[in-house]
């Protein structure tokens, strides 16, 4: 018990210094700077990063293959740029429409209690943006969570095109502006505060602070009694079911917890982005973040964090030059020409599904994983390679090609 | 103007593409009743098919570009399954599936890359691409031919699949992936010969499909995939009759919800435009997720159970 | 005595296949029973059935008196139905628990091919078990409102590891043990779901004579020690002998003899069953 409240503190520790050095960065590097890419990376890396760790609480811990990431995110995304547009922008935004909601949670709250009614207002839209969607989730999961593997799959990726085309819908257009696009609501970029002549900055901060507390959660969550209910549904149903665990309430609860986190990622990607439109949210998105967390090992949160990181850093800084003509010194404006770093990146990503499933973390965590890498050394791949484990080999399902219909007794 | 003057030609557009779908349709269900796998990436072939079409239209005449559109087509349905499927064999299901997914974003960026991400324009065919009139209705003669060419082409596929070896081979595979294996069928051959049929039957897709559309963008593949997919679920997935059945059901329901509104309102049922074109594409996802819940086997689909 | 599980006219048909006919049993409180029988005699669908894992076709299951499980053809299956149907069954409620809810009644099994949730530690496996008796909701539990409830659950589960013999390797995959150890952990997984009975499928299957015996003395072990209730199915006739207070045979879903481990070992049908007859 005392050890893992040691490692408890230690974790605590970390956050503070880690959340420590990304206020540091935030006033130290301005985003003309040429570092400046860098906090537009890890603000995204941030927003994916939750996006993934939800999405892989749901595909990697729970078992449900589900590929519903992006709608609940959209429902996000709305629901905090609909909360937060001050009112005197309303009608710049909806300029087709006759906005019907006039309400900003951070306005409401900063008449009040000043600018501290600001930072107040944005936290509830953010948890508001959660809560709703894991409503739409709730209703979606009591159909949909009965079917299994790729018929799930589908299914979710069906509901998620469904939300994406009622939130374009013109006769919505009062509440979502239809197929036109939110802005002007509370972003990153205008997170600042001033105190006397000194200005603070917070653009980077907010989005990191709230993916870490978010991710926190998760983590809490996968090691509680519940997150156990939840591998044990993923390895085996039937031998859940017949140990005491109720199936359907524990996929319905997974779900909604996931598209509640997927909700905040969303609502974190329209403060991030400056704007939210329904037409970002597409299957692709899903597709993304189904990558990074391959990428990171699927059943590892702390893969996750990596895989996303990882992706957005390599996808939008590290791999630019690919685009746009010259790379590592090397020189080639006709093949390193626009689109050349998505087309490199996703052979990589495709080499990491053929050749390396279980990802860089496996569904182990970054402690476990140093442990081992001091066990075997880090640089005795194959060793550390057998260290890994890979959930998807636990499904009692079926591998490819053979069907579930064999029967097992 | 009367109900059927309004409605025919969407009608008429809704049986064509029901047609282009069932092609497509055909080589999801197929690969589906062989591996249980949802080949993402077959929508995609889809798009290649017609981005090949198209540079190749640009450089040569037509009796060239077309059988050379389509071998290629053959030859990347047939290499995806060698290089992003066929080591995972004995993988488990959902890695099969994030390959697939794998592959679908690899072209998808490909073809981005190559484009340049523009607009491209689809040659226009001679003779399929003009315009006729039925029931005085003007429309092209491509939708007028889709729905006898998917059939018969259909046909043959039936009778290929009831009548020679390869096709008993394939029903024995989608039956027992392991029994067949230990009575010598050679699976990989199988396999092979279920995406060259289905990307071929794609590609003729693909030509009867953006004749009718003005351009292509590397995304055009991924939503006709995910609708002919739906058709293969919604007719009983590894059934052909039955995916090409979804096909045309989700084709025409596409059709007239793009034309309802005007539908509607020569009726005077409605007094002025509701926008349901925006739910053309969401509709199918609708009768998918009816279908899964009243009847997860599809209309033809044989009933599985789970055995403790 | 009490009767702990009684099952009254229970059938399972699946389609034209009648795998369970017209089967009724009782188990006392406290005592060892086994269901015997050849291959495919439908002992594995009717530990489904007790489970509800299945919904029986017709028929209606009592665990401590209690009415658990209940129903009678109806539908499709009405003209299809080959057994008879009591009247009494028609004016019931059906009543079709999920197995998650007959397990927290206090009713646990075993399978008969193994299975333990592969990616957990020995430990884990019996812990997750715990879960259904769990008071806490999810909030308590992310902010650890429930630590007294866990400490004493993980006690617990120390201490039924340490029963079954498992203790030393409780931080090991459940996958890496050998095939004897596995099936103790599923039997100590069970018993960490409170259970009055237990019911064990193939508990000795794979296991060499000596790990029988073990066995065997570990069952009556649990009896006598844990107070539980038990029904098994078991192709091992040694230990069935060697522990069973009654003895009930299936074949062909047919209950066909029933009885004490001397009547059933004279038993000319059960022999037969098991044998073969020579048709004339």
């Amino acid at each position: 018990m005392n050890k893992t409240k040691k490692n408890n503190y230690i974790a605590l520790i970390l956050i503070v210094v880690f959340m420590l050095v990304i206020f540091a960065l935030d006033q130290l590097i301005k985003p003309t700077d040429s570092l400046g890419m860098l906090l537009t990376v890890l603000q995204k890396g941030s927003v994916y990063a939750l996006a993934a760790v939800s999405m892989n609480l749901l595909n990697g811990f729970t078992g449900l293959f589900s590929l519903g990431h992006a709608g609940f995110m959209l429902i996000g995304a709305y629901t905090y740029a609909i909360f937060t547009i001050p009112s005197a922008e309303r009608d710049t935004v909806y300029q087709y429409f006759d906005a019907a909601i006039r309400f900003s949670f951070p306005e409401a709250f900063s008449n009040v209690l000043g600018p501290f009614g600001t930072v107040l207002g944005v936290i509830v839209a953010v948890i508001l943006a959660g809560l709703i969607a894991t409503v739409f989730a709730y209703l979606i999961g009591l159909p949909v969570l009965k079917l299994k593997s790729d018929y799930l799959a589908i299914a979710t990726l069906g509901f998620a095109e469904i939300i994406r085309a009622i939130f374009q819908w013109e006769k919505l257009g009062p509440v979502t502006n239809g197929s036109n696009l939110l802005k002007g609501f509370v972003r990153t970029s205008t997170m600042q505060l001033t105190i006397g002549n000194v200005t603070l900055s917070f653009s980077t901060f907010v989005p990191v602070l709230i993916a870490v507390i978010c991710i926190t959660l998760i983590v809490l969550l996968v090691n509680s009694t519940y997150g156990r209910a939840f591998k044990a549904v993923r390895d085996d149903e039937v031998a859940a079911e017949a140990m005491g665990i109720n199936l359907a309430k524990t996929k319905q609860l997974s779900f909604c917890i996931s598209s509640f986190f997927a909700g905040i990622a969303g609502a974190m990607m329209a403060m991030v982005l400056s704007i939210a439109q329904a037409s970002n949210f597409k299957v692709s998105m899903t597709y993304e973040i189904l990558l990074m967390v391959v990428l990171g090992g699927i059943g590892s949160i702390s893969g996750s964090v990596i895989g996303a990181l990882l992706f957005i850093f390599s996808s939008e800084w590290w791999l630019r030059g690919l685009d746009s003509g010259s790379f590592l010194g090397i020189n080639a404006p006709t093949v390193f020409r626009n689109g050349f770093r998505l087309v490199v990146f996703s052979v990589i990503i495709m080499i990491v599904v053929l050749f390396f499933s279980k990802g860089i973390m496996g569904d182990k965590e970054l402690p476990e994983k140093i442990r081992n890498w001091k066990k075997n050394g880090l640089f005795n791949f194959k060793a550390n390679r057998k260290d890994l484990g890979n959930v998807l080999d636990s499904a009692p399902d079926e591998s490819a090609g053979h069907s579930g219909r064999r029967s097992k007794s | 103007m009367n109900l059927f003057d309004t409605v025919l030609p969407y009608l008429l557009s809704g049986i064509s593409v029901g047609g282009q779908y069932a092609l497509i349709a055909i080589g999801y269900t197929m690969v589906y009743g062989i591996l249980r796998l949802i080949n993402f990436a077959h929508g995609d072939v889809f798009m290649v098919s017609g981005l090949v079409m198209i540079y190749l239209a640009a450089s040569t005449p037509l009796y060239v570009a077309i059988p050379v559109t389509i071998i290629v087509t053959v030859a990347l349905g047939f290499t995806i399954e060698r290089v992003a499927y066929k080591p995972l064999r004995t993988a488990p299901r959902m890695s099969l599936m994030i390959s697939a997914i794998g592959v679908s974003y690899l072209i998808q960026n490909l073809a981005l890359y190559i484009t340049g991400g523009l607009n491209k324009n689809y040659p226009e065919i001679p003779w399929i691409s003009d315009k006729i009139e039925i029931l005085g209705t003007t429309t092209t003669r491509v939708t007028a031919i889709t729905p006898f060419l998917t059939l018969a082409l259909v046909l043959i596929l039936v009778w290929l699949i009831n009548h020679t070896k390869i096709g008993m081979a394939m029903r024995a595979v989608s039956k027992d992936f392991e029994t067949s294996q230990l009575m010598g069928i050679k699976i990989n051959n199988v396999i092979s010969a279920t995406f060259v049929i289905g990307s071929f039957l794609a590609s003729i897709g693909s030509i009867l499909y953006f004749s009718n559309y003005p351009g292509l963008v590397p995304t055009s593949g991924s939503m006709p995939g995910l609708k002919a997919f739906v058709a293969a679920v919604f007719g009983g997935i590894g059934s052909i009759p039955g995916a090409v059945i979804g096909a045309f059901i989700i084709g025409i329901c596409e059709s007239l919800i793009k034309g309802l509104d005007t539908i509607l309102v020569s009726q005077g049922i409605i007094s002025g435009p509701v926008g349901f074109a925006t739910f053309s594409d969401a509709f199918t996802f609708v009768l998918l997720i009816i279908i899964l819940v009243f009847k997860p086997t599809g209309l033809f689909g044989e009933k599985q159970t789970d055995k403790v | 005595m009490t009767k702990a599980l009684e099952l009254k006219n229970v059938t399972m048909q699946f389609g034209g296949v009648v795998a369970v006919d017209n089967l009724s049993m009782e188990v006392g409180e406290g005592e060892i029973v086994a269901l015997i029988g050849p291959n495919g005699a439908g002992k594995t669908t009717a530990f489904n059935v007790i489970t509800g894992v299945y919904e029986p076709t017709n028929g209606e299951i009592d665990f401590f008196g209690e009415t658990i499980i209940r129903n009678h053809p109806q539908g499709k299956m009405k003209k299809s139905y080959k057994g008879s149907c009591e009247e009494y069954y028609v004016k019931q409620p059906v009543l079709n628990p999920t197995p998650d809810k007959i397990t927290l009644r206090g009713m646990a099994r075993t399978f008969q091919n193994i299975r333990l949730w592969k990616t957990q530690t020995v430990f884990d496996n019996v812990l997750i078990a715990m879960h259904g008796h769990s008071t806490a909701n999810v909030f308590s539990a992310v902010f650890r409102g429930n630590a007294a409830e866990e400490a004493a659950q993980r006690l617990k589960v120390e201490r039924i590891l340490d029963t079954v013999g498992l203790l030393d390797v409780k931080d090991e995959l459940a996958t890496s043990l050998p095939y004897g150890k596995q099936r103790r952990l599923e039997i100590a997984r069970a018993l960490a779901t409170d259970p009055a009975m237990l019911l064990l499928d193939e508990p000795a299957a794979g296991m060499n004579p000596q790990e029988t015996l073990e066995l065997t003395a570990f069952i009556g072990q649990i009896r006598k020690d844990l107070k539980k209730t038990i029904l098994l199915i078991e192709h091992h006739m040694d230990l069935v002998m060697d522990i069973s207070d009654r003895i009930y045979v299936l074949d062909f879903g047919k209950l066909i003899a029933a009885g004490t481990p001397e009547e059933i070992q004279r038993n000319q049908r059960v022999i037969d069953a098991y044998l073969g007859v020579a048709e004339d």
